[in-house]
């Protein structure tokens, strides 16, 4: 559970967050969209103290960010950044590193860290991969090796920010469903998504941005009814009923 | 979908077999080799039984095995270093000489040269002070902005460049230094005896224990910034202290052994490929690398013109070099570093 508080955030006077209530509960997928530049990723990087906060408060599972430290914080919530480094590492060695947070001495990994990492291997369809090092990768395998290191850090809140870029329509909405299952073990789901007609169908909370301010938040049916995405997003969002329920799609 | 067969287990096993026979095949023909030749046996009678009062005993203990620790010493050290300088900074260029460490201990043998010619059993101490204290400043003028990769190397650069001013400028002011400098600046393992070697092998030895505990910090800070935090790294202040470790380690080598900058750029490059960057195994291989390559050069400079010495920091640049664009030529398929 982490909860924002009139966060304001950004860097060297140039403030990009304007004050954002927002919280992310445990048991849901809070998707975030909103225009380019909008303040999303520094709303997530904002909300694990990886940028200058400028005002508000920020509570991890009940605790302000400012007395936890790094590996504190790491312990509780797993981040997937936007743009990831391609080391000549395997992917089983990099779901490993989603146990450093836990890393005691000596500096080694114990056999309790091998098994979160096969666990997070499987459950981020990475298996196969595991003896493969990153640059190898395709753009989507890649991002499977990074989902595996977030899973493996089993936090009880999770961050991805766009983490169905690079995918293909099937890798997309097998992200889609992990995060699905990840909420339904109680975990709270962070994504933050560029594809609205997804977030719409998959979210169970939808928080809109705009100029670094919340504009809307609220379940998807909610924040359709009330009009905002038209105006957010300058264009004409629309739905129809189909036998496979609401589809959603640009007029 | 084939598995990537460069990084298995089974291959790192037969590379560390590998590096460990070449490394002690090198340290055998270093102690063997020389204008005067010693029979194996005769290696052994000496390192095992002591000072017999034979010629070839002497050699063996008092001229070659300080060389043979001295190559070993500087070349796992400045190897070391340079994986980590490689490593934290994400750029193949890297090497001990990034941080300032070359220019350093140049500016402080330079002014050594100058001031103490006489005085030659200074210069180690000096170049070593050298060498971290202009890293430390590099790391410092970086840190200030939060150690970002771009800011520590162009930081290394000024102050690199700044350094060598001032030692142009010495070397202006006191002509008669150019000579002792010079010899500083190319690098050689001569005229070292095993007393002189305690204090390095002691600053290299602690220096490499901490490299080798930080390999899973290395790792994660190879995967980028932010995911170094978001793992609970605080990634700038790690950057530092690795950076530390390295000019630690090149600064303990180039203080017996003079500016052999090489070994720091090319070792690390030839172990990745076999390697990949996994530190854990990179930085013991880099090690054994760096030994390896620095003990042939050194048997090399000694034994090819004899009775003319090179200096080993040349034979390094002209085995070295050529060795390593064969490597380049032969890579087949363009992995980035």
């Amino acid at each position: 559970m982490i909860e924002l508080r009139g966060l304001r955030a950004g860097y060297r006077g140039e403030e990009i967050l304007k004050g954002v209530s927002l919280s992310f509960e445990p048991g849901r997928v809070t998707v975030l969209c909103g225009p380019n530049g909008c303040g999303k990723s520094t709303l997530l990087k904002a909300a694990l103290g990886m940028i200058p906060r400028l005002g508000g408060e920020v509570y991890i599972d009940g605790d302000e960010i400012g007395s936890l430290t790094r590996r504190e914080i790491a312990r509780r919530a797993a981040y997937m950044p936007q743009e990831r480094a391609v080391p000549s590492i395997t992917v089983r060695r990099m779901a490993l590193h989603g146990r450093f947070p836990y890393l005691g001495y000596p500096r080694r990994y114990g056999r309790d860290d091998y098994a979160a990492a096969e666990r997070a291997l499987a459950r981020a369809d990475a298996a196969e991969l595991a003896e493969r090092a990153l640059p190898e990768l395709s753009g989507g395998q890649r991002q499977r090796a990074y989902l595996a290191m977030a899973l493996a850090q089993e936090t009880a809140s999770v961050l991805m920010d766009e983490p169905t870029a690079f995918l293909d329509v099937g890798h997309q909405l097998a992200v889609m469903d992990t995060a699905r299952s990840l909420a339904g073990e109680g975990r709270a789901v962070v994504l933050v998504l560029h594809d609205l007609c997804l977030a719409l169908k998959r979210a169970d909370t939808l928080a809109v941005m705009d100029g670094g301010a919340l504009a809307i938040c609220g379940t998807p049916d909610e924040v359709y009814a009330s009009g905002a995405l038209d105006e957010v997003f300058a264009v004409k969002i629309r739905r129809a009923l189909t036998p496979e329920g609401w589809q959603y799609y640009y007029v | 979908m084939k598995s990537s067969p460069t990084y298995s287990t089974a291959n790192k096993a037969r590379l560390f077999a590998a590096l460990i026979t070449i490394t002690l095949l090198a340290a055998a023909l270093s102690l063997a080799l020389g204008p005067v030749g010693v029979a194996p046996r005769e290696v052994l009678a000496a390192l095992f039984g002591g000072d017999d009062g034979s010629t070839q005993a002497r050699i063996v203990l008092y001229a070659r095995l300080p060389r043979t620790a001295g190559c070993v010493l500087a070349g796992a050290a400045l190897a070391v270093s340079g994986a980590l300088t490689q490593s934290v900074l994400a750029n193949p260029l890297a090497a001990p000489s990034t941080i300032g460490v070359n220019a350093g201990a140049g500016l402080a043998a330079a002014l050594c040269c100058a001031i103490a010619p006489t005085a030659q059993a200074l210069t180690p101490l000096a170049a070593f002070a050298g060498a971290m204290a202009a890293a430390l400043l590099v790391l410092l003028i970086a840190e200030r902005t939060g150690a970002a990769k771009i800011t520590l190397v162009l930081a290394g650069v000024a102050i690199s460049n700044i350094l060598a001013a001032l030692v142009d400028a010495v070397v202006t002011f006191a002509p008669d230094a150019l000579n002792a400098y010079s010899d500083f600046r190319i690098g050689s393992l001569d005229n070292l005896t095993l007393p002189r070697l305690a204090a390095p092998a002691i600053v290299a030895a602690c220096a490499l224990a901490a490299a080798f505990s930080l390999t899973n910090e290395l790792d994660v800070l190879m995967l980028g910034g932010e995911t170094a935090e978001s793992l609970g790294l605080r990634a700038g202040r790690m950057r530092v202290v690795l950076l530390a470790v390295a000019a630690a380690l090149a600064g303990s080598a180039v203080s017996f052994a003079g500016l052999l900058g090489f070994v720091g750029l090319i070792v690390p490059h030839i172990i990745r490929r076999f390697t990949g960057d996994e530190a854990r195994a990179l930085l013991p291989a880099s090690a054994l690398g760096g030994a390896a390559l620095l003990l042939i050069c050194d048997t090399a400079s000694r034994t090819l013109f004899a009775p003319y010495e090179l200096p080993v920091g040349i034979t390094l640049a002209l085995m070295g070099g050529p060795f390593f664009i064969w490597l380049l030529l032969r890579q087949r398929r363009g992995r980035t570093a």
